[in-house]
């Protein structure tokens, strides 16, 4: 039996981006606040320490800032036939762990998804007919529009001091910015980051190809900057220790240098670190939420009552979650019904490595970060006519340099050995002349792609593991074809002696790091039979539940997840504030 | 639901009693969580908390006897790394830049012995896709397969072990090896074993000289990584200029020592 605590009007689930937001917005509603964080606390000055946070085996290859496989993990498998096993260690994606979440190791890059991105079932069915989008893809409108989310776009960029340069604002084009962007009320909060030879180099080249380059929205700093709650952070030195890493300068937007300063300090908020919550508790009409279990480091288990609970914890531990609780009807993808589990998707990274002359080329790519770069969108989401291509979606393709540490970021053309003097004398060449362009495309939500709960594997608090049934859909990989050759076109007229294109393909594989860009199973939309919460993510069935994270994306855009999840984050909260707490209960009626 | 409270009028709790920073409850650990056994903790109100021991720096590690290997393994895997990264124009082997010794002091932590992976079972064999699906931790790996690849040669060279072949039937062997076709007893294979010591090989090249290889910063020098300057902004805008500054380690540079 837990032991009870005494109540809290508002329990939150994870303190990561979305939790420190959201904690912070209804502290300064005077609401009493405990925020449940499974991992340690983290700071700056003690965990991302500038001494040693430059340390490419701790942070990178032994992922310290991760979350540890033995806590918990995941079992995945391709399709319903075969059987899910665990990811002893995580590869494919890493999902983050203690106060600030994977938002302390994240890159930085920081999007608005597009206009059409938000209603994409019903884009795609005014442009090019219903039957352009294939019977397995179920794609779904947000249950809101662009002009919804800006304002809470524009409160998440000047919070984390977004560093970049607006293509649109309000309505008219702006040289220099993503002409494909939605109108924008104002400019970034900081000007675009410096760019090193490589971004330079690529931009030069796109631009006289006819395509339109511009500086990658950054949450690394230009320059020093104070945000709307006071907090200050600096600018970005380039040091090349950056995704994977936490940012020892302070220069990084994460809850820690934006939030937490002033959240901390707030008599109503309280935070209990290294408490894991096993599930959130329904009263007997399974309807209202009572509060949550956790279990914390001694093994016991403890019973924290609200009259609010918002699950803000990574992903993939919403919607576990959501279904250890009972909240919402489980997807059965035999039959195609149910929602908590459906459109899980991914991100499709696609890569183009060029080599060239290290007689002439040093790009010095360690100089580098997360985000610094520069992009182009003709290749994203529906900015070209898919209307002959027989494939929908695309990708923001960028030359970002993240660093150049040597254990994981040395590539030497293919055919070169992998070990001995002929290895060394290649790898040697290649270090410094060797460049990348990404593609970090779209990911559509297939009938098949889902998340349940492990009939067999258990974490080791006994509880069953999240299993991921996933693969790529032909969609998906015919459209990575498609943009990865555009890329190579690029990337030779760069200079490349060789360019060598890595499209992504299936089987989807858990082995090697792609992105951390998984989202859906918890799908936000107007309507309760293919969504799981309302367009405030508040929970249909249980009303006093939220959840704010990449979970409620019905599928994934050609972006980065983070601006968007943020600005979501804002949305829920000023919802709660405004007009939940006025009448609590559900915001809109199905 | 009270939405008009005022913030610091919250309402009395039981761990609002005592006045520190912040608690720990008493009762030790289900789970060590962190590398100090670190305990769940209460955050509240003050303002940031910052505990200054609360992480583990690194330490150096030093030369000297084997904390893993046995003496017969250590030379063994000597003599591998000797050749997966060989003396030449370009750097002195891997065993001078102490890839051996970072591979025994790796096996020796939390590396070795997979504690920070999901070691449950059961344990069934999967497909590629779901990556390595056997029970074997690094640890053990290391012990079995040095093991098999000294029986394999002692069998297959007219008894002959690793250390007693010439570079060219080393780099055979492990050519051999690396594509998994060297058939080895037991239940690592001879791609296992091989791609492990590879991967391992290359952290302690490249890792900072903190861990054992790399010694005096050698891979970086080779390849013009400047190791953990951590400021660069001088440097952005000169495109396609060398860059000139020595590297740096976490534990600095040797030129650094000898000075005082």
């Amino acid at each position: 039996m837990a032991r009870k605590l005494p109540h809290k009007d508002v329990v939150i689930v994870g303190l990561g981006w979305t939790g420190s937001i959201i904690a912070n917005e209804l502290c300064d509603e005077g609401l009493d606040v405990v925020a449940l964080e499974r991992g340690p606390w983290r700071d700056t000055a003690t965990d991302f320490n500038i001494g040693y946070a430059a340390d490419e085996l701790r942070y990178n290859s032994r992922q310290e800032l991760m979350l540890r496989p033995a806590q918990t993990t995941v079992t995945a498998r391709n399709n319903a036939g075969q059987t899910a096993l665990p990811m002893r260690q995580f590869g494919s994606f890493h999902p983050g762990n203690g106060v600030g979440g994977a938002g302390v190791h994240w890159a930085g890059i920081t999007w608005r998804f597009s206009p059409a991105d938000f209603r994409l079932r019903s884009h795609f069915t005014e442009r090019y007919g219903a039957q352009a989008i294939p019977d397995d893809m179920t794609i779904q409108d947000w249950g809101l529009t662009y002009e919804d989310m800006e304002p809470y776009y524009d409160r998440f960029e000047y919070l984390a001091g977004v560093s970049g340069k607006a293509g649109n604002l309000n309505g008219q084009l702006q040289d220099g910015g993503n002409p494909f962007e939605g109108p924008r009320k104002r400019e970034f909060p900081n000007p675009p980051m410096a760019q090193t030879y490589g971004p330079t180099l690529f931009a030069e080249t796109a631009a006289k190809m006819g395509y339109k380059p511009f500086p990658i929205p950054s949450s690394l700093l230009s320059r020093t900057y104070t945000n709307p709650l006071g907090v200050t952070m600096g600018q970005c030195t380039f040091c090349g220790f950056c995704t994977n890493y936490g940012c020892a300068n302070y220069s990084k937007a994460s809850a820690q240098t934006t939030v937490l300063p002033v959240l901390m300090r707030k008599s109503n908020f309280e935070l209990r670190t290294l408490c894991e919550v096993l599930k959130v508790n329904l009263d007997s009409t399974g309807k209202k939420a009572t509060g949550v279990t956790y279990v914390d480091t001694s093994g016991e288990e403890l019973e924290q009552t609200a009259d609010l609970v918002i699950l803000c914890a990574f992903m993939l531990d919403n919607v576990r979650l959501m279904l250890l609780s009972g909240i919402g009807k489980p997807y059965d993808a035999s039959t195609g019904t149910g929602v908590v589990g459906r459109n899980f998707c991914y991100q499709m990274a696609n890569q183009v490595v060029g080599f060239f002359d290290p007689a002439k080329y040093n790009f010095n790519n360690f100089i580098g970060g997360g985000a610094t770069g520069m992009a182009i969108d003709e290749l994203n989401n529906d900015n070209f006519d898919h209307g002959p291509l027989g494939f929908l979606g695309g990708g923001s393709t960028r030359c970002a340099p993240i660093g150049a540490e040597p254990i994981s970021k040395r590539p030497t053309p293919p055919g070169t050995p992998a070990w001995g003097s002929g290895w060394k004398k290649a790898m040697r060449d290649s270090y410094l002349s060797n460049l990348s362009v990404g593609c970090e495309a779209s990911s559509y939500a297939n009938r098949g792609n889902f998340l349940d709960l492990d009939p067999t594997y258990t974490d080791r608090l006994g509880r069953p593991l999240m299993r991921i049934t996933f693969d790529f859909p032909e969609n998906d990989v015919k459209m990575s074809a498609y943009v990865t050759k555009k890329v190579g076109e690029i990337v030779r007229a760069m200079g490349a002696q060789q360019a060598v294109e890595y499209p992504r393909t299936g089987p989807w594989s858990t082995v090697p790091y792609q992105s951390t860009h998984v989202v859906g199973g918890t799908a936000m939309g107007a309507d309760p039979s293919t969504s799981v919460v309302n367009p405030f993510l508040q929970s249909w069935d249980v009303p006093n539940v939220f959840t704010v994270g990449a979970n409620v994306f019905p599928q994934n855009s050609g972006f980065n997840p983070t601006g968007t999840v943020g600005a979501l984050a804002f949305r829920a909260a000023d919802a709660i504030r405004s007009h939940y707490l006025k009448s609590p209960g559900p915001l809109v009626h199905a | 639901m009270k939405p008009s409270k005022s913030p610091n009028t919250g309402q009395p709790s039981v761990f609002h009693t005592s006045r520190r920073r912040f608690l720990a409850t008493t009762a030790m650990g289900l789970v060590a969580l962190t590398a100090s056994g670190a305990r769940a903790k209460l955050l509240f109100g003050t303002g940031l908390p910052w505990d200054s021991g609360s992480i583990e720096p690194p330490r150096q590690v030093l030369p000297g006897p084997w904390t893993f290997f046995t003496p017969r393994e250590g030379e063994l895997v000597e003599a591998i790394v000797e050749r997966l990264i060989p003396a030449d124009d370009l750097s002195v082997s891997g065993k001078d830049a102490g890839c051996a010794v970072f591979i025994d002091r790796q096996l020796s932590g939390h590396y070795g012995t997979s504690d920070r992976l999901y070691m449950k079972g059961p344990f069934q064999p999967g497909l590629p896709t779901q990556g390595d699906q056997t029970d074997l931790t690094p640890a053990k790996t290391y012990r079995q397969g040095l093991k098999a690849l000294d029986d394999h040669c002692r069998r297959t060279m007219n008894g002959k072990s690793f250390t007693d072949l010439s570079p060219e039937q080393k780099d055979k062997l492990l050519t051999a090896m690396e594509a998994g076709e060297a058939k080895f007893e037991g239940p690592v294979g001879s791609g296992s074993l091989f791609s492990l010591l590879l991967q391992n090989t290359m952290e302690g090249f490249f890792a900072d000289p903190i861990y054992g290889g790399n010694r005096d910063m050698v891979s970086w020098k080779m390849i013009g990584f400047p190791g953990t300057r951590y400021d660069y902004r001088d440097h952005v805008l000169k495109h396609n200029q060398k860059y000139t500054l020595p590297p740096v380690s976490i534990g600095g540079r040797g030129d650094w020592a000898r000075k005082g």
